[in-house]
C-alpha cells in the first residue's frame, strides 16, 4: 500500500467515524424532549399552593389535607405526645435526619427540627409511608404515632420511622405560618 | 434473489441465538448483505424515509396521546395544554401534525417512482397491490387524526367525509349513524376515531412488512427496468444503500424541520385553531392538502353517488394497473410516448389538487371536470393503448452494461464490491 | 420533453400555491386587506419586544378584558421566559388584582379569593349565555388564539402560498386591522347598520358588533415607552395577542436553529460518506 493509498484511508476512517459520531448524537438528543416531556408540565409545577386554618383542630385531632395529590397529615399534638418525642434521644432513631423541607437536608431528626419554634403542637407531614407509599394510619402503633398497613412500619409522634421496613421519617412539606392560625403549604 | 444467507455469526451467543431464533440472520440478509441494484437514484430512497416517518409518527403520537383528552369538553384545550404547558410539546404537536404532511409527500413521491419505472409490472404485483392498501390506510389514519384536535375544520371535516358514505343506495343514512355512534359527529364519534387513529398505524407496519417481504422475494426494480441477471448487478445493502438512503433522509428531514420550527402552521388550516362549533359552518370547507386531487374528483361529478365512487375509484383504480399497462418493457426511461403520459398524470393531478382547493365555482368546476376525464382516461384508455402502439427503445442487456454506458468514457472503475 | 418539464415546474408551482392557500383565497374579495407591520417577532431569528408585551397586555387589561376572555392563559405565563417577562413580584400583583372562584370550603360554599399566579386569566363572563346577553346576542370572541386563527392576508390563488410562507396568514396583522378599521359606512349600505359599526377588516364583516375600543390616552403607557396612540396601542395589543397564541415560539425558533445546524452538518458528511464509498464502484 503506497503513502497516498494509506493517506487516504486514514481520511476515509476519520470521515466514517465522524459521520457515525455526529449521528449517534443526533438520534441520542431526539430522546430528551421525549424524556422530557414525561416530567410534570408547567401547569402542575406552577400548582398552586394551600391554606390551611389550623383553630378548628382540637388537640388529640389529626386533618388530612390534599397537596399536589398526596395527603398531608396535620396533627394537634397532646402534651404527652410532644414529651414523649422530645424524651426519645436522635441516636436511638433508625433515620437521624429531620426530613423536613423547611430545613438544611443535614438537620438532626429532633422533635424541635420536625415542626416550627413555638407551635410545637402541630406537626405538618406529607402521610406518604417513606417505604412505599401508603397513607399511614393515625393513633396506631407501638409509638404513639402512626402505623402504616401495608408493611408495618411503626413512626412515632414526631412521624419519626422507629420499627419496620420504612428508611425515612415522614417527609415535613414546606410551609409556613401566614398568621398565628393559619399556615400556607407549598 | 432472496437466495441463501451470508449470515455467520462468530460470536458464541450470536450463534446459539441464531440457532432458536434467527432474527438477527433475518435483519442481516435484509438490511445488510440484501443485494441491491447498482444503479439506483435518489427517488428509490423514499421507501426507507417512509420507513422513518411511520416510525417517527407512531413515537410522537404515543406521546402525545400521554396529555391528549378524546372527550370533545377537553380535546381542544388539551392539544393546546400539549402546546403551552408539557415540555417540549409545542415541537412535539407540530412535529406530529407536519409530519402528517410530510409523510404525505414522500408517499406520493413513492408511488410515482414506482408508475415511472413500472414497478408494478410482474412479477411485482402483489408488492404493488400492498402499496394501494398502505395508502388507503395512511388516509384513513390520517383523517381520524386531524379529526381529534377538535377545531372548526376538524369538525366539520369529520363530518362531510363521513357523509359521503350516506351516498351508499338504501343503506347510507344507517350506515353514517353507524359511524358518527349519533345523529351528528360527536363525542361518541370522537372517542371512535382516537380509537381507530391509535390502532391502525400499527395495521400500518403490519402490512409493511407484508410489502418489505414481498420486496425482499421479488427484488427492487431499478431505473433501466432491466432485472438483475447476475452479482456484477448488485451492491450490498450496507454499506451503498444505508449511507446513500440516511443522505436522502437527512436533506428530506432539513425540509421537514423547516417547516415544524418556522412554518408550522403553513400546512394546516387557521380555522383549525377555533374549537369546534356543530352550530356553525366555517365558510370554506377543504380537506389537508394531500387529499385535495381526490376531493376535486368527488365534486367534478354533480351527483352525490357517481361523485363519492369516482373518488374512492380514482384509488382503487391503482389496483388493476399492473394489468391496465400492456407494456413488456417496464422504465419510462425506455418507453418515450409512456413518458410524456407520466408527465402529463402528474400535471394533471397537481392540477386537481388546485381545483380541490378552490371553491366549486365558475371555471374551477369546468377545470376539474376536464382534469377528472383526463385522469381517468389516463389508466382506462392511454395505457392500455399506448402499450400496444409504442415502440420502446433498445433495452440494455444487463444493468452493469447500462453503467458501464452512462459513465461512458471514464476509467474502469475498481473491482465490484462483492 | 423539456416542455413537458417546464409545464410540470410551472403546475407544481401552481399547485403549492394552491394547496397552502386554502382557506385565504377564498375569503379574499370580501375582507379587506390588513397592511403589513413589522413586527419584531417575525423571522427565523425574531424575537418578541418585551416592553411592548408589556404595553400590549396593558392594553388588552384595561381594554380588552372588559369583555374579551383569554381562557388559555395563566397569569403566571407573563413571568415566564419568551414573553413580557414580568418580575415574579409584577405577576403576584397583577394576579391579585382579580378574584377568583374557588371552593367549595368546608362549609360547602364556593368563596371568593384573590387570583394567584397559576390561575388561568379571569373570565370576564362565567359563560357564553351570560357573555351574549351583555353584549347584545354578540359574543366577544376568546383572544387566546386570535392571531393563530384568523388571517389578515389574502392574496390571489395562484401567489398566496409564497407570499404567505414568507409573511404568514397575517394573524396579528388582523388584530391591529380591525382595531384600526373602523370607518363610516359607505352610504348606500348606511341604513344596514343596525346598531353595529362598519369595519371591512372584520372576519365576518363589515358589520361589527364591537364599537371602537380604542380612544386617544385610553391607557396609560409608562415613562420613557411610546406615547400612547390608538395606533401604537392597536400594535402593541397585536403582538401581545401573537405571543399570547405561541408563549413558546422563542423556544422553538431556537430550538430549530440548533436542529437545522445539525442536519446542515450531517447532511454534507453524509453525502461526503456517500461519495467516497461509491468512488470505489460503478454506480
Amino acid at each position: 500500500m503506497s503513502t497516498a493509498d494509506a493517506h487516504d484511508a486514514n481520511r476515509r476512517d476519520f470521515l466514517y467515524i465522524a459521520t457515525g459520531a455526529v449521528g449517534a448524537v443526533g438520534a441520542a438528543s431526539v430522546a430528551i424532549p421525549l424524556i422530557d416531556q414525561m416530567n410534570p408540565s408547567a401547569d402542575v409545577l406552577a400548582l398552586a399552593s394551600i391554606e390551611v386554618n389550623l383553630e378548628p383542630i382540637e388537640e388529640g385531632q389529626s386533618i388530612t389535607v390534599t397537596w399536589r395529590g398526596n395527603p398531608v397529615i396535620i396533627r394537634h399534638r397532646t402534651a404527652k405526645e410532644i414529651e414523649e418525642a422530645k424524651a426519645t434521644p436522635v441516636s436511638d432513631l433508625p433515620d437521624g435526619l429531620a426530613r423536613n423541607a423547611n430545613l438544611a437536608e443535614n438537620a438532626p431528626a429532633t422533635d424541635e427540627n420536625r415542626v416550627v419554634d413555638g407551635k410545637e403542637q402541630y406537626l405538618v407531614q406529607m402521610g406518604v409511608c417513606t417505604h412505599l407509599g401508603c397513607v399511614p394510619i393515625g393513633n396506631e402503633g407501638d409509638y404513639d404515632g402512626w402505623f402504616c398497613p401495608c408493611h408495618g412500619s411503626h413512626y412515632d409522634s414526631a412521624g419519626r420511622i422507629r420499627k419496620g421496613p420504612a428508611p425515612e421519617n415522614l417527609h415535613v412539606p414546606q410551609y409556613t405560618y401566614v398568621s398565628d392560625t393559619q399556615i400556607k403549604i407549598g | 434473489m432472496s437466495g441463501h444467507s451470508t449470515y455467520n455469526p462468530t460470536n458464541p451467543v450470536m450463534k446459539w441465538l441464531d440457532d432458536r431464533l434467527p432474527m438477527p440472520r433475518l435483519m442481516y440478509d435484509s438490511f445488510v448483505s440484501y443485494p441491491v441494484p447498482r444503479n439506483l437514484n435518489y427517488w428509490y430512497t423514499f421507501g426507507g424515509i417512509l420507513m422513518i416517518m411511520l416510525v417517527s409518527q407512531i413515537i410522537t403520537g404515543v406521546v402525545l396521546v400521554m396529555h391528549y383528552t378524546p372527550d370533545t369538553s377537553m380535546a381542544f384545550d388539551s392539544i393546546e395544554h400539549i402546546r403551552r404547558n408539557v415540555n417540549y410539546g409545542n415541537i412535539l404537536q407540530k412535529w406530529h401534525a407536519v409530519g402528517a404532511s410530510f409523510f404525505f409527500i414522500a408517499v406520493y413521491i413513492h408511488i410515482a417512482r414506482g408508475m415511472y419505472y413500472g414497478s408494478y409490472k410482474a412479477p411485482r404485483e402483489i408488492l404493488w397491490m400492498l402499496g394501494v392498501v398502505i395508502f388507503l390506510v395512511m388516509m384513513a389514519t390520517g383523517f381520524m387524526g386531524y379529526v381529534l384536535p377538535w377545531g372548526q375544520m376538524s369538525f366539520w371535516g369529520a363530518k362531510v367525509i363521513t357523509n359521503l358514505f350516506s351516498a351508499v343506495p338504501f343503506f347510507g343514512e344507517p350506515i353514517v349513524t353507524w359511524l358518527w355512534g349519533g345523529f351528528s359527529v360527536d363525542n361518541a364519534t370522537l372517542q371512535r376515531f382516537f380509537s381507530l387513529h391509535y390502532l391502525l398505524p400499527f395495521v400500518l407496519v403490519g402490512v409493511v412488512i407484508l410489502h418489505v417481504w414481498a420486496l425482499h422475494v421479488t427484488g427492487q426494480t431499478n431505473p433501466t427496468g432491466v432485472e438483475v441477471k447476475s452479482g456484477q448487478d448488485t451492491l450490498p445493502f450496507t454499506p451503498y444503500a444505508t449511507v446513500k438512503d440516511a443522505f436522502a433522509l437527512c436533506v428530506f428531514f432539513l425540509f421537514f424541520c423547516a417547516f415544524v420550527f418556522y412554518a408550522p402552521d403553513y400546512l394546516g388550516h387557521s380555522i383549525n385553531y377555533q374549537e369546534a362549533n356543530p352550530l356553525s359552518t366555517p365558510a370554506h370547507i377543504v380537506p389537508e392538502w394531500y387529499y385535495l386531487p381526490f376531493y376535486a374528483i368527488l365534486r367534478a361529478i354533480p351527483d352525490k353517488l357517481l361523485g363519492v365512487v369516482a373518488m374512492f375509484g380514482s384509488i382503487l383504480i391503482w389496483f388493476a394497473l399492473p394489468w391496465l399497462d400492456t407494456s413488456k418493457v417496464r422504465s419510462a426511461a425506455y418507453r418515450p410516448i409512456y413518458k410524456q403520459l407520466f408527465w402529463i398524470l402528474m400535471i394533471v393531478f397537481f392540477g386537481l389538487g388546485v381545483v380541490g382547493a378552490n371553491p366549486p365555482e365558475g371555471w374551477w368546476i369546468t377545470a376539474g371536470q376536464i382534469l377528472t376525464f383526463y385522469y381517468f382516461a389516463h389508466f382506462l384508455v392511454l395505457l392500455p393503448l399506448v402499450g400496444l402502439l409504442e415502440t420502446p427503445k433498445p433495452l440494455p442487456s444487463s444493468i452493469s452494461d447500462a453503467v458501464l454506458a452512462s459513465n461512458g468514457a471514464k476509467a474502469p472503475a475498481a473491482q465490484p464490491a462483492e | 420533453m423539456k416542455t413537458i418539464k417546464t409545464l410540470l415546474a410551472a403546475s407544481v408551482l401552481g399547485a403549492g400555491l394552491a394547496l397552502g392557500s386554502t382557506t385565504g383565497a377564498i375569503a379574499a374579495g370580501k375582507q379587506a386587506q390588513a397592511e403589513d407591520i413589522d413586527f419584531s417577532f417575525e423571522g427565523i431569528f425574531g424575537k418578541f419586544d418585551r416592553a411592548q408585551l408589556q404595553r400590549g397586555f396593558a392594553v388588552y387589561k384595561q381594554v380588552c378584558s372588559a369583555c374579551h376572555s383569554m381562557n388559555q392563559m395563566y397569569y403566571r405565563n407573563l413571568g415566564e421566559p419568551g414573553g413580557p417577562e414580568l418580575t415574579k413580584e409584577q405577576v403576584n400583583a397583577v394576579a391579585a388584582e382579580y378574584e377568583v372562584t374557588d371552593g367549595p370550603n368546608d362549609d360547602g360554599e364556593m368563596f371568593e379569593r384573590p387570583a394567584v399566579p397559576s390561575d388561568k386569566f379571569k373570565s370576564p363572563f362565567s359563560n357564553e349565555k351570560a357573555a351574549r346577553s351583555a353584549n347584545g346576542g354578540a359574543y366577544p370572541v376568546d383572544l387566546s388564539l386570535i392571531t393563530k386563527k384568523r388571517e389578515g392576508f389574502h392574496y390571489p390563488w395562484y401567489v398566496s402560498p409564497f407570499i404567505k410562507l414568507v409573511k404568514g396568514n397575517g394573524g396579528p396583522e388582523y388584530v391591529r386591522a380591525v382595531l384600526l378599521g373602523y370607518q363610516d359606512p359607505p352610504a348606500e349600505i348606511a341604513e344596514e347598520a343596525n346598531g353595529k359599526s362598519y369595519n371591512p377588516y372584520f372576519a365576518s364583516g363589515p358589520w361589527i358588533s364591537m364599537a371602537p375600543p380604542l380612544s386617544e390616552g385610553a391607557v396609560e403607557y409608562a415613562e420613557g415607552q411610546p406615547e400612547a396612540t390608538v395606533e401604537q396601542m392597536a400594535t402593541d395589543v397585536a403582538a401581545f395577542l401573537a405571543w399570547a397564541g405561541e408563549p413558546k415560539m422563542e423556544q422553538r425558533k431556537s430550538m430549530g436553529f440548533m436542529v437545522m445546524l445539525y442536519l446542515a452538518l450531517l447532511s454534507v458528511l453524509l453525502y461526503l460518506t456517500k461519495k467516497r464509498l461509491f468512488s470505489r464502484v460503478k454506480h
